[in-house]
């Protein structure tokens, strides 16, 4: 079943490159593109702006504050699809794009296909023969490079898993329809337990599957780490320590991070985002204070936080305090006590290790301990190789939705609903899958029937 | 000798039955010439119409105003309704009839068109003027003038017929083979192929000894296939079960050095879920019995098929075989089973019309398409008969779409999917199972018949009228009446449902799991005494419509989904070759199928998507 020509859906996509720019763009187009824009703006009404104008807006749901964007309404058909368009320029950070992107879908919007808005654009008749060339070779590049990465993918043990996810919703599938088409065949059917055995396999594999998402974003992406702490605890001498460059310019005195400076580091294959932020404190400085904002919102983002104090000067459980009230609870959050050389032996603060490192950013002391550790907090103690990540929106879209009408079908087994009716939910289930396990075709479940099952008068 | 025939049908099967109905429905006039007049209608297999997905087909013949319900019903001697314990779209009608009834019934209804004439001849070929039928030559020399030309040649063209190692032309046991067609469409570019089917011994029913078997009685009440009043079988005559054993099996596999299946002189694939008993005890050997049913072929004869004995093993074997069957002990064969060999075409040689694209008015329907199944064929037939008139009037295809029609269903997977084995219907093939039910047929179906302004369809309309008013009727009855918990709460204990705590409208109950309008009925008289006055067959439908509304609706609106794509249409004379971004296989695909919309292009395989964005793009200009 082909339901992504589907034009009567509202896509969205980012519509500049990944990567970090100055500013990223996020497009939806469909007839539901600017309600679902506007659900996310509530400080504009965009359904009554004028069309091809631009607005100021804060991106926010249920109160979480995204980022501040411009956004531009384009009415159909005086739109590059011809349809309703929204563009929202939101600040050059992937993480912002992702959680856009992510939240227009929650609203109803579906994820773009590979050349999709072009598609639109020609259906509606949007665009000359000239560049109609250009819009298939577009198409073709992609879905070459979506298939790369497929390959890349299915290598290892993503094939493996995807693998054995297909054979069970096959299994399953086929189990359910042996009972349809061949209930007066004497062969045995399977009972509900053996079924619902089989569709709670089912689950483990995509709900795995799914939450490998997060994962997979992080280590495809790299993982946002800020370090924040006090002005002058040596957050920028432990950058330039775990750079091994002089990236940052550190003085002793406090308040000399002004602005962020980001930077990447690889800890066994992952990228960790460094982000060196100003010291938190409340400051008359108006560019410092500008810093001192700003790391705030760094932190918001953040995936993994270094939280640097400086151990001659503080405890350990009063920089966790002092961490506490920010009411960030969503990070992991890791202590380093800097400056450990410089403690006396009998005055030296606990540091557990599980929360907090003790390091000499100066020395370089404590380094490798500090970077195990980060590791270990992110990805688990598993090495990555073993893991399969989802790592295209795509496929975690589908993998959702997947989950959903599995569990609808399981739902249904306990009401001892018939087959007939569990196999709507399968169906759904497997097309969603298509994209991940291949399409399953009712040629497919036959031939599972025929191979295992003495069919025939 | 012949006038020029609006249409004349090659074969008297199933599909040419069918479509010579369906050809007279519209006023055509029509010469149904076959091999033996004796044999109009006959069942070359099992004697049943029907079962899963076939009956469906049954029903939906019937709703576009085919005979074949009509003769099952006339001739049923036993009727069934499989997957009565699954959901509506699972249920399935099945008759077993009297063969030669059934066969005679088939040539009297014929007979009884005045617009239908007959000719005991061998179609040898066609004639063909440029890329035109005009005709179709005779071996007793004749060339008879046609407008239009439907094949239904069923397993007789080039048919070989293999028992053990003897092997000798034919088209059914007893009754010559056809020659020459297939060659002559080679010379004209179409692709031909083989296929294989197989079919059981006959025996002396005489010889039986029933008391050993399990006895599989009709339903009682029985239902029928027709939406016209046709009448319900009485006196049901039983089938029975029986199991072969080890020993069966160990006589059967002496005779494997034999069999033309192992030993490689039938190369033609068959059909796996009708495999012979030999290929069942090869591939499972490990189960040691294999069920049988036990058929009687007619009231007035002593003859009995042995379902699931299929084999072309040599007879000897066939015969000691049987006789270690519990109740076969004294058997007496009639008639050994056999296998068949046949010519076919590749159906992505057609139009979902049936109409070949090489020659125009020219149709194939039935096995000549590498489909199997009387009802496949019979549904062939008649979507070929209406077509070849509508085409000579210049008027629209009549096409089904997947999501009305399991004969929609069917040619739509012929053409886009091909078939490598004997094609058979099976409810997994269509997408939208809960709208292809058997009790709404009429309701999708009959409409068309109107449409097409066919004859005699007077009854099938006031029918068809009266139907959808009793469901409005109860629609309103049910959504109005408010149920009482003291009304209902016993019985909803007692079936493990939730008991109400307030008055609820009687659909929202309905709705439930389990619950049903039997258990309603008891609860409520007021219910009972209103659906009383309405006839059951009507109600049931009114019923399940109701009960399944939540299904049934998401199922419509994936098909409107799908229906989008349906609606961009492809240009007939578009040079795949020369769209810059296709691959080379789809290319090929679509050079070959040339698809008609964009919905059809994505079902072809070897289509990707990328594949059909880049036909969008083309076609968007």
């Amino acid at each position: 079943m082909v339901y992504r020509y589907d034009t009567a859906d509202t896509i969205v996509a980012p519509a500049t490159p990944p990567g970090t720019g100055a500013i990223a763009v996020v497009r939806l187009s469909g007839s539901e593109a600017i309600a679902i824009a506007n659900a996310l703006l509530p400080k504009v009404d965009l359904a009554k702006v004028k069309s091809r104008t631009v607005q100021y807006g804060v991106l926010s749901r249920d109160g979480e504050e995204l980022d501040e964007v411009l956004v531009t309404v384009f009415r159909a058909p005086h739109s590059y699809t011809g349809e309703d368009v929204v563009e929202i320029s939101t600040h050059g950070s992937m993480y912002v794009v992702r959680k856009l992107v992510q939240w227009c879908i929650d609203a109803g919007a579906r994820m773009a296909e590979p050349g999709e808005f072009t598609m639109r654009a020609f259906f509606n008749r949007k665009m000359d023969l000239s560049q109609a060339e250009a819009v298939i070779d577009i198409i073709q590049a992609d879905s070459a490079a979506a298939h790369r990465q497929a390959m890349l993918q299915l290598r290892g043990a993503y094939s493996e898993q995807l693998r054995l996810l297909r054979q069970k919703i096959i299994e399953f599938a086929a189990l359910l329809e042996l009972e349809l088409d061949f209930g007066e065949e004497d062969v045995e059917f399977a009972d509900r337990t053996q079924l619902q055995g089989t569709l709670q396999e089912i689950l483990r594999l995509t709900g795995e599957l799914r939450d490998s998402y997060r994962l997979g974003v992080v280590v495809k992406e790299g993982v946002p780490t800020v370090i924040a702490g006090r002005p002058n605890v040596g957050k920028s001498t432990l950058l330039n320590a775990l750079l091994r460059e002089q990236r940052a310019i550190v003085s002793d005195i406090p308040g000399t991070t002004r602005d962020v400076i980001e930077a990447s580091l690889l800890i066994k294959g992952v990228r960790f985002r460094l982000i060196d932020t100003a010291g938190l404190r409340q400051t008359t400085d108006t560019v410092e204070a500008i810093g001192v904002q700003r790391a705030k919102e760094y932190l918001q983002k953040s995936q993994l936080v270094l939280y640097v104090l400086d151990a001659t000067e503080q405890s350990f459980e009063a920089a966790k305090a002092e961490w506490e009230k920010l009411e960030l609870p969503h990070a992991y959050v890791l202590f380093v006590a800097n400056k450990w050389d410089m403690v006396g032996d009998g005055e030296r603060p606990v540091c557990n290790h599980q929360e907090c490192i003790a390091i000499s950013a100066l020395h370089g002391h404590g380094l490798d301990a500090l970077k195990d550790r980060m590791y270990e907090m992110v990805i688990g103690d598993t090495s990555l190789q073993e893991k399969t990540l989802v790592t295209n929106a795509r496929h975690y879209q589908a993998l959702v939705q997947a989950h959903e009408a599995l569990e609808r079908a399981l739902q249904g087994l306990e009401e001892s609903l018939p087959a007939d009716l569990i196999a709507m939910d399968i169906r759904q289930a497997s097309h969603h899958l298509g994209a991940i396990i291949g399409e399953v075709d009712p040629e497919d479940l036959l031939d599972y029937i025929f191979a295992n099952f003495c069919i025939g008068k | 000798m012949f006038e020029t025939y609006d249409v004349v049908v090659v074969g008297g099967g199933h599909a040419g039955c069918e479509a010579a109905v369906a050809a007279s429905n519209l006023g055509a006039r029509v010469l149904l010439i076959t091999l033996n007049m004796q044999t109009i209608g006959q069942m070359s297999c099992n004697p049943a119409m029907g079962g899963v997905a076939k009956g469906q087909i049954v029903r939906e013949i019937d709703a576009l105003h085919g005979r074949s319900a009509i003769v099952t019903d006339h001739t049923a001697i036993q009727f069934r309704m499989l997957n009565r314990s699954k959901g509506p779209a699972m249920w399935s009608p099945r008759a077993q009839n009297d063969r030669m009834q059934f066969a005679l019934f088939w040539r009297k209804s014929l007979e009884e068109i005045p617009l239908i004439d007959f000719w005991q001849d061998m179609v040898v070929g066609i004639v063909v003027k440029g890329d035109r039928v005009t005709g179709v030559r005779t071996r007793l020399g004749y060339e008879i003038p046609a407008r239009a030309v439907i094949l239904t040649t069923g397993t007789f063209m080039n048919g070989i017929i293999h028992i053990g190692e003897k092997q000798f032309g034919g088209g059914r046991m007893g009754e010559s083979a056809s020659k020459g067609i297939t060659e002559q469409l080679i010379d004209l570019g179409f692709e031909a192929g083989r296929m294989k089917t197989g079919t059981p011994p006959r025996v002396d029913g005489r010889t039986l000894d029933y008391s050993q078997m399990e006895i599989q009685p009709g339903d009682e009440p029985p239902s029928k296939f027709s939406y016209l009043d046709t009448p319900v079988v009485q006196d049901q005559l039983p089938c029975h079960i029986t199991y072969t054993n080890p020993e069966v099996h160990a006589i059967l596999r002496k005779g494997f050095d034999r069999s033309p299946m192992f030993c490689g002189r039938i190369k033609g694939p068959g059909p796996r879920y009708c495999p012979s008993i030999e290929d069942k005890i090869e591939r499972f050997a490990e189960r040691d019995r294999h069920q049988l049913f036990i058929e009687p072929e007619g009231r007035n004869t002593v003859e009995v098929y042995v379902n699931g004995f299929s084999t072309s093993l040599p007879e000897d074997i066939q015969y000691e075989a049987l006789k270690k069957i519990p109740g076969f002990e004294r058997v007496k064969m009639f008639r050994p089973g056999y296998a068949i060999e046949y010519d076919y075409f590749p159906p992505y040689q057609l139009y979902h019309t049936l109409e070949t694209r090489t020659i125009h008015h020219l149709y194939f329907a039935g096995q000549i398409n590498g489909t199997t199944g009387y009802e496949e064929a019979a549904c062939q037939g008649l979507v070929a008969g209406i077509n070849a008139v509508l085409k000579l009037r210049d008027e629209e295809p009549f096409v089904l779409r997947r999501d009305e029609a399991y004969i929609g269903v069917l040619i739509d997977d012929l053409i886009n999917k091909g078939t490598k084995e004997p094609y058979r219907m099976f409810t997994s093939r269509a997408e939208f199972r809960m709208l292809l039910r058997q009790d709404n047929a009429d309701l999708r179906l009959t409409p068309y018949v109107e449409k097409l302004g066919m004859r005699n369809i007077e009854r099938r309309i006031a029918l068809l009228r009266e139907k959808q008013k009793t469901i409005e009727q109860v629609e309103r009855f049910v959504s109005e009446y408010s149920v009482a918990p003291e009304q209902v709460n016993r019985m909803l204990v007692e079936i493990g449902s939730t008991p109400l705590s307030q008055k609820i409208k009687l659909v929202t109950l309905l709705r439930r799991p389990k619950v049903d309008f039997r258990l309603l009925r008891q609860c409520i008289p007021q219910l009972d005494a209103f659906l009383s006055q309405l006839k059951e067959e009507y109600v049931q439908a009114a019923e399940i419509k109701m009960k399944y509304a939540g299904y049934i609706e998401r199922e419509k609106l994936m098909a409107e989904k799908l229906q989008r794509l349906e609606n961009v249409r492809i240009p007939p004379h578009i040079d795949y070759s020369r769209i810059h971004g296709l691959s080379a296989e789809a290319i090929e695909k679509l050079s070959a199928i040339r698809p008609q919309s964009i919905g059809q292009a994505s079902r072809i395989s070897g289509v990707s998507p990328s594949d059909v964005s880049v036909l969008l793009v083309y076609l968007g200009r």
